[in-house]
């Protein structure tokens, strides 16, 4: 048996279940596990922001060990596509706060809508990433939203288009594959491998919390449904949101540090 | 300890927590779905145990391979590698091969027993076990992330024990670039033991992060924070480590994994990485992890000395905050781990900073020492495992000052005197810490009573056994015997012959106390609630804990070691004398 079977106050069916859910039973109050838990996320996130602390030291010591190669690296980067996922993450942050807020007022429907739009932008965060990043550096190309400006601008392919011909590609490092396993005699500078390891260490241990943050948005999203969190119960939101938060923090500090400082 | 109010006798009174379900597999189904803090207490004890085994196996194959110093010249003249023979090297007579046999033994050794037995150690069996009992509490913050942490360390442990089915892995525990991302490449067997021991980080913080919550928020009514047990502040502070020092091995590890995979530079310098980075990240997590292994161990020899003692804890604060001095002061120190990789100035900042791990561990043990003062002391296996702790860790201790000084520690860094030191910390420290806080426990967890006389016995062998092994390699470290080489120069091979002697004493030690544990089980006394006599709130369960742990709420009304203005409850001082029928041999002589 298990011993942590909720205590269920004895309130008519009817009601929903945030109203019947007292506490597990080893706490003593709701309020008291609501507490516990937050603090133990709190916890959980300070090891996510020294996990990622080893990447931001490697990138600090090896941007300086090599100049070159970091100013090479980022400015192959599209500082555009950057910033368009960082604004998708920052409204999908927006749209998780105005979750736990409709759950904390009752409103469940519009908590649920907003939950949905938070993993949908989640969603767009991850295929932009793959579409527009790191597949083209995998087949040899970038994908960029105006060739013109970019400095690879004589390199564009004709005919080779993403996204109805809003972004175009550009030939990298002479049709070479940067991203395809650092295969890398071409580069310019022999320090260039160490740009990229960085750069998809940082990106993809990121993406993969956006995703482990989307399953858990789409769990409570779920869960919501059947009536679980109301406004005396919602610690699995409230959590959910604190997670996401951080995700979004994390790339709020990659984004700077990768595309925009050369 | 009158800490138990009676007013409402409970109706309900549940079965033991170990009691039958059912059929077999109705048990083993409770079993492996179980969020019972108790339970999952006993998986890991088992599971430490097992693995503690394996790594054995490694050490005594290593002390073995030790007896005689195989040189290369040698080679074809008959002489021949024993752990090459023993594990099957490529070519069993080939120097070379054996070598390599003797590197992977022992990093399996170094590995299995850091990550997979003496970090979890503690925390994971007895931490799971006592700690939600010692504050009164139904189960720990977390019950069903404590159960993942427990899948966790296992599925780490199979990662790490298949790559030693594949061959093993020759990296040292440490995992050194350039030589761990270059070795063996295009085989799994680094990247799993890698992986095994990422993994098993995440066991090692989820189970800290359940403690620090469960410590803050279900201590019982009225126990405020210096009312706290001594073990629970010790829990808590290696927790904290565990928590904040994790995630640094855990991004390290994986960085590590895909420069394998990848093949893009890193760590390796001849791809433009960093070697030193590694070093630096990896005794970031390594050094506080250290104090992760000796925290617990400490917070058991402060319940043995307090309870064994029958004397209120001679400065208790100070303990308690020592604590919390090491976890904090575990952070700056890591560099001394890397005193040839950094510059002169580094290297003199990190040997000052080192000194000072010295004044909280100092502040323990002579609390210690003042709390065994005029005791009422009853001598018995886990009290003689608190007085081998004080002999054996304060060697280990201050054995680490030459270390951590630059001047000797050029002459000392890399022989066996490093090996001694850190045995007699680590296995002198916590291993023998747990032993004693094993049979401390022992009637808690399964409601019998050991045979004391035989427990006191397999102490004293261990005692012999560990002292022969490890005191004889400060001899050899000091006139240079390099460590991690299965071949040596002549003059040392009478201090590696009695180092091995003194290995097989040991296993005599641990196959008593494997005797003594098991025929308690099988036919042990029933044990009574409060066999030694504490104050703590666990020894106001039952023998073992009933399901839930307590029939009712725990009230707190005195201090954990108030023995000078309390009597403990359910005692009887005649449980913990030598049972009459351990005492016949004496009595006959």
């Amino acid at each position: 048996m298990s011993t942590i079977d909720a205590k269920q106050t004895s309130v008519p069916e009817s009601r929903s279940r945030w109203q019947r859910y007292a506490h597990a039973h080893h706490w003593r109050s709701q309020a008291e596990e609501f507490d516990g838990c937050k603090l133990g996320f709190w916890l959980f996130l300070s090891t996510e922001v020294l996990l990622f602390g080893g990447i931001f030291c490697g990138y600090t010591l090896f941007r300086s060990m090599y100049p070159a190669a970091w100013a090479e690296g980022s400015s192959s980067l599209d500082w555009k596509i950057g910033a368009f996922n960082t604004a998708v993450l920052l409204i999908s942050s927006y749209t998780m706060a105005v979750s736990i807020y409709c759950i904390q007022t009752g409103k469940q429907a519009r908590a649920r809508a907003n939950l949905a739009v938070t993993f949908l932008l989640g969603a767009s965060f991850v295929i932009l990433k793959l579409a527009l990043e790191y597949i083209p550096k995998w087949s040899g190309y970038f994908c960029v939203l105006d060739p013109a400006l970019h400095h690879h601008a004589s390199m564009i392919v004709e005919g080779k288009t993403a996204f109805f011909g809003l972004f175009q590609f550009v030939e990298g490092y002479g049709g070479k594959r940067p991203g395809m396993l650092f295969d890398y005699p071409f580069a310019v500078d022999p320090r260039m491998p160490v740009w990229w390891a960085i750069y998809y260490c940082g990106t993809a241990i990121h993406a993969a919390h956006v995703l482990i943050g989307m399953a858990l948005i789409a769990r409570v999203w779920w869960l919501a449904g059947k009536g679980t969190y109301g406004p005396t119960y919602y610690a699995g939101v409230e959590i959910t949101g604190l997670y996401w938060h951080l995700v979004d923090l994390i790339w709020i500090f990659l984004f700077p540090l990768l595309y925009l400082i050369h | 300890m009158s800490a138990h109010t009676h007013a409402t006798p409970h109706a309900h009174h549940g079965g033991s927590y170990l009691e039958s379900k059912g059929s077999f597999w109705t048990n083993v189904i409770d079993w492996a779905t179980t969020v019972d803090h108790k339970k999952i207490g006993v998986m890991y004890l088992f599971a430490i145990l097992f693995m503690f085994f394996l790594g054995g196996v490694a050490a005594l194959a290593v002390r073995l391979e030790l007896l005689d110093p195989v040189r290369a010249v040698t080679d074809g003249a008959g002489k021949v590698m024993i752990t090459g023979q023993l594990f099957g090297a490529a070519d069993a007579n080939s120097i070379a091969s054996g070598n390599d046999t003797y590197n992977v033994l022992f990093t399996l050794h170094g590995a299995i027993m850091v990550f997979m037995v003496i970090v979890p150690s503690v925390p994971g069996s007895l931490g799971n076990f006592v700690l939600p009992l010692m504050l009164g509490a139904k189960d720990v913050a977390f019950p069903r992330v404590n159960l993942l942490s427990w899948y966790i360390y296992v599925v780490g442990s199979i990662f790490a024990v298949t790559s030693i089915i594949l061959g093993g892995v020759d990296t040292g525990w440490t995992f050194y670039t350039p030589y761990s991302t270059t070795t063996a490449l295009g085989e799994p067997k680094v990247v799993l033991m890698v992986l095994g021991a990422f993994i098993l980080g995440f066991a090692s913080i989820l189970t800290g992060l359940n403690f620090i919550v469960t410590v803050h928020k279900l201590r019982a009514p009225g126990m405020g924070w210096f009312d706290m047990p001594l073990f629970v502040w010790g829990i808590y502070s290696s927790a904290i480590i565990q928590v904040l020092a994790t995630p640094v091995i855990g991004i390290t590890l994986l960085l590590l994994a895909f420069e394998r995979f990848t093949r893009i530079g890193i760590f390796d310098p001849a791809l433009g990485g960093d070697p030193v980075l590694f070093q630096h990240f990896f005794w970031f997590y390594s050094h506080p992890v250290v104090y992760v292994m000796i925290l617990p161990g400490m917070a058991i020899i402060s319940e043995l000395i307090g309870v064994h003692s029958h004397k209120k804890i001679f400065g208790y604060r100070a303990v308690a905050f020592a604590s919390l001095g090491i976890a904090g002061v575990s952070f700056i120190v890591w560099g001394h781990h890397m005193f040839t990789s950094m510059s002169e100035v580094a290297s003199t900042i990190f040997s000052g900073l080192t000194f000072l791990v010295a004044i909280p561990t100092a502040v323990k043990v002579f609390n210690w020492i003042g709390t065994l003062y005029k005791g009422s002391i009853s001598l018995n296996t886990p009290m003689l495992y608190a007085l081998i702790f004080l002999f054996t860790f304060s060697i280990g201790g201050l054995t680490g000052l030459p270390l951590g000084t630059l001047s000797t520690d050029l002459h000392l860094h890399d022989t066996y005197f490093v090996v001694a030191h850190f045995h007699y910390v680590m296995m002198g420290g916590t291993i023998m810490a747990m032993i004693g806080g094993i049979h401390h426990w022992w009637p808690k967890m399964f409601g019998k009573m050991y045979n004391e006389r035989w427990g006191m016995i397999g102490a004293i062998v261990v005692f012999i056994g560990f002292n022969v092994t490890f005191f004889t390699q400060f001899f050899m470290g000091t006139r240079g015997m390099p460590r991690r080489y299965a071949s040596y120069v002549q003059e040392f091979q009478i201090w590696h012959q009695v180092s091995t002697i003194g290995s097989l004493i040991l296993l005599v030690g641990f196959l008593i106390h494997l005797f003594v544990l098991v025929q308690s089980l099988l036919a042990g006394r029933k044990a009574p609630k409060n066999p030694w006599g504490g104050l703590t709130l666990e020894w106001l369960a039952d023998s073992p804990p009933e399901e839930h742990n307590f029939a009712h709420e725990p009230i707190v009304q005195c201090g954990p070691y108030d023995y000078d203005t309390h009597v403990p409850h359910h005692w009887d001082p005649k449980d913990y004398q030598i049972p009459e029928e351990n005492l016949r041999t004496t009595a006959a002589h």
